[in-house]
């Protein structure tokens, strides 16, 4: 096993080097420099000091030249300076927008997990019911639906009219001046509608997914078999059936580890929370390469972690993997 | 004296005049001027850099406005005053401007303000190793000195009128920066500056926070603290102010005409509209053929109704343009010629520059080519988009056929306005007070990545801008400048199409404002709330 994972590690390397080498061409063939937007259309910028930004950022140079500098100064983990004016340590950039992007989006994947496995287990068990029909049809409203849209509504609803929650933001202005309790709440109240949109949109899949896996494994011979043991229904969907179905969701959690740090652009924008999304797009619309970089990889690193995790953590739970002569 | 008089106005007077909405105020004994609030505003991006030098961005600008002071700045009329400088003079060769620094100015950590922090400025600002966007306009001087603590004096080659309101720069504090590597500075996320607002903390991507500076020169704030929250999305932002979270916003006109006719939101705010700076043109390449005659610029002008465009793009609010000026500016010409819309004229001058319709296909032709081109314009901004689509119409009624493209910002720059890669595109110029143009119109820069990328060329305009930057007296420069709007209003290098007004809205509890040319921020220390309606006590 300790192999196993040592030449997964190992080959993450060619792997990593690739998505970057990729990623840093494709940044580069978009049209425009990060100088253009810094300087174009201001009358005061002459095209001599233009100049002079693109050669201190290095911009000059060939393509793979520079990448061959990024890759060496990757090596040593430093991501260089943002070409934002403020020309700030890149790792500093990402460190700071981090916790709020992880902590949202795990709580809306806790979210998704607490009401889609239930909801999944219960439209299979009950299959073709009035239930399972009418939650289908309301997950996938959930999923059709713009989420910015519906962000909209609730803040008009629940922040202007009747003034329960607060519009947007993570913190109050008074939150310095909170009690620990205080704070929590505060912080509380502020995540409830980000959550519960970001989690919406998600719950179509995964109770599909949930509900597929739990039919598949209702149908198979040794829930038969249980069955005729005479052992309790209880027993049978909540043990025999849910344990198995429940191995899919390891691969699928897994692949969701990108996502926690990816952010989403649109609900980080409306609720106003400083996360990664946003801070990626606005890298992105400033061409502002280091920057985009950094985030990238860190989204790949963390992409291949979740990956090389899921199967590790597939291989805990499920003793045919663990014993099958590929994994020794 | 004048100084006075202001302060004299504000505080004691402007109450019912400050609502434009005019508005009957009560004057109470509780209205009087009162320490203290909190005034909460947002900023869609977040600000790049607190030191002005390094920062080119509006966010930036708003908050360093607050925290640093020129020499000179513009007053409520939009004429120059002083600002660190008490007074100056300029020389009979119009050369040298001599600025008499304020006395007893201090920086916000408590060190004494001099000609020195001037001086390092002007050196910093001019140095190449400084990745600032604004050396250009002082590498016109020739000669800066510092003779005593009191006293900065600039020397040119030859007058520039520009120059006296380039000292409007923010000035930079020498004893925090000197010898070291600005780029790298703590002052870019903790600035100290001279002016009526200290900074107090800036948590990313969230808010950042300023407090009064109760030593400020001119007199201490009303408004004890201001918080910028960064809120991207503006239909956020207009949530947020209905819930009362915010105090202050620039409206959209969507939101100004229809969304803010309610009971509660005229009982909670005050709505301004007046003249923004800037506004938004259509730019024909003249390097295109199809634009070399000036009878078809000017038939595409008759072609296109403004008035049209000002109703259903910005709904009402705004005035058609004649001209790069604004029109309650003292450098603006009445007596241009107008191009009101008008189809058959438009068709003539068509006809008269070769293009008639020969073969009945609805498109005027001319050599057996019909007369199409495309408008391009960026993306992200919707009046632009809306402005293309009404004109494409109208456009099409005079036989031209139009297509418009609109394309992301950077790709728009580099594949189009770069290259000179367009026929004719929809942007906008923000102005400023100073009528100095030559950036923009003088054939000298029509090079790639200028600002002339249009590619006009008129020796008489170069005469006029030439000129028009040479001398301070404000009489002779406005007759270059009307003589300039005529030639532009002849040549219509540009449609001029309209100027948008700046819609903000404010709380109703903040008192003392007061519109006026320069807009509603100008007098912002002397805006206060009435201690009984004071809503955050810390």
């Amino acid at each position: 096993m300790l192999r196993y994972i040592f030449r997964r590690l190992l080959m993450m390397i060619p792997l990593l080097i690739g998505i970057t080498l990729i990623s840093f061409i494709v940044i580069n063939l978009a049209p425009g420099e990060p100088t253009d937007l810094q300087t174009q259309m201001n009358p005061d910028v002459s095209a001599e000091y233009q100049q002079r930004l693109r050669l201190q950022y290095d911009l000059d140079k060939p393509l793979l030249v520079r990448y061959g500098k990024w890759l060496g100064r990757l090596a040593v983990l430093d991501f260089g300076r943002s070409f934002a004016s403020d020309h700030r340590l890149v790792r500093d950039k990402v460190l700071e927008r981090l916790p709020v992007t992880i902590m949202i989006n795990l709580l809306a994947i806790l979210v998704i997990l607490v009401v889609a496995i239930p909801l999944g287990i219960v439209a299979a068990i009950r299959r073709n019911s009035f239930f399972d029909k009418s939650t289908t049809i309301l997950v996938f409203i959930g999923f059709a639906m713009p989420s910015f849209w519906l962000a909209l509504l609730l803040m008009d609803l629940l922040g202007v009219r009747y003034g329960l929650l607060p519009v947007s933001g993570i913190k109050s202005l008074g939150y310095e001046y909170l009690g620990p309790v205080g704070r929590f709440f505060d912080v509380a109240r502020h995540l409830i509608l980000p959550v519960l949109i970001s989690a919406f949109g998600g719950l179509a899949g995964f109770s599909r997914y949930m509900r597929s896996n739990m039919l598949e494994v209702i149908g198979q011979d040794f829930i038969l078999t249980a069955r005729a043991k005479g052992l309790p229904e209880q027993v049978v969907i909540g043990k025999h059936a849910l344990r198995n179905a429940l191995l899919p969701l390891i691969t699928i959690l897994g692949l969701s580890v990108p996502g926690l740090i990816g952010g989403s652009v649109i609900f980080e924008t409306i609720f106003a929370i400083p996360g990664m999304g946003k801070l990626f797009y606005d890298g992105v619309m400033m061409r502002d390469y280091p920057l985009i970089m950094g985030v990238l990889v860190m989204g790949a690193v963390l992409t291949l972690a979740g990956n090389l995790l899921a199967d590790i953590a597939y291989a805990i739970a499920d003793p045919r993997i663990r014993h099958s002569p590929a994994s020794r | 004296m004048h100084r006075f008089m202001v302060i004299f106005i504000m505080g004691t007077l402007c109450i019912a005049g400050c609502d434009r909405q005019s508005v009957p105020v009560q004057r109470t004994v509780e209205d009087k001027p009162a320490f203290g609030d909190t005034f909460i505003e947002a900023s869609i991006g977040e600000p790049s850099n607190l030191l002005p030098v390094l920062s080119s961005d509006s966010a930036s600008a708003d908050i360093n406005g607050l925290i640093y002071n020129g020499l000179v700045r513009y007053d409520k009329e939009l004429k120059i005053e002083g600002d660190l400088a008490e007074s100056w003079e300029i020389s009979a060769d119009q050369r040298t401007i001599t600025f008499h620094l304020r006395k007893g100015v201090l920086w916000h950590d408590g060190t004494p303000f001099t000609s020195a922090d001037v001086l390092f400025t002007y050196r910093m600002f001019i140095d190449p190793a400084t990745p600032t966007a604004y050396a250009e306009r002082y590498r016109q001087v020739t000669r800066a000195e510092a003779p005593d603590p009191g006293t900065f004096r600039v020397s040119y080659d030859q007058p520039y009128a520009p120059a006296l309101i380039s000292w409007g720069v923010a000035i930079h504090p020498q004893h925090l920066l000197e010898g070291q590597d600005i780029t790298t500075s703590r002052l870019s996320r903790a600035p100290i500056g001279t002016g009526p607002y200290r900074f107090k903390e800036w948590v990313s991507g969230e808010k950042l926070v300023l407090e009064a500076n109760p030593d400020y020169f001119e007199k201490p704030p009303y408004i004890k603290r201001i918080v910028y929250r960064l809120i991207p999305d503006l239909s956020t932002q207009f949530l947020e102010l209905q819930s009362g979270g915010l105090d202050f916003m620039g409206l959209t006109p969507m939101q100004y005409q229809t969304q803010t006719d309610t009971p509660a939101f005229s009982r909670n705010f005050n709505k301004f509209r007046y003249l923004s700076f800037g506004y938004t043109y259509l730019g024909y390449n003249l390097r295109n053929p199809l634009f070399e005659d000036k009878r078809v610029r000017q038939a595409l002008s008759h072609a296109i109704n403004k008035d049209e465009i000002v109703d259903g793009v910005l709904l009402g609010l705004g005035r058609p343009a004649t001209g790069p000026y604004k029109p309650d500016s003292w450098v603006y010409n009445d007596r241009v010629k107008h191009y009101p819309y008008d189809p058959v004229v438009a068709r003539k001058l068509l006809a008269e520059a070769g293009w008639t319709d020969t073969d009945s296909d609805g498109i005027v032709d001319h050599d057996g080519k019909p007369f199409t081109f495309t408008i391009v314009t960026n993306q992200g901004n919707d009046l632009r988009v809306k402005t293309g689509e009404i004109i494409q119409r109208r456009f099409r009624e005079i036989g031209v056929d139009v297509k418009l493209r609109v394309i992301e910002w950077a790709s728009f720059l580099q594949e189009f306005i770069n290259p000179g890669n367009f026929d004719a595109t929809i942007l906008g110029w923000s102005g400023t007070p100073e009528p100095d143009q030559y950036n923009i119109w003088h054939s000298s820069k029509t090079g790639p990545r200028e600002l002339n990328f249009i590619g006009f060329k008129n020796d008489d305009v170069d005469d006029m801008l030439e000129k028009g930057r040479r001398t301070f007296d404000l009489v002779e420069r406005k007759k270059y400048y009307d003589r300039f709007q005529e030639i532009l209003a002849e040549e219509q290098p540009y449609t001029f199409l309209y100027i948008p007004e700046a819609l903000p809205v404010v709380a109703k509890r903040f008192r003392g404002i007061n519109a006026a040319p320069a807009g509603i921020r100008y007098n912002f220390i002397h805006w206060y709330v009435p201690a009984a309606e004071q809503k955050y006590s810390r």
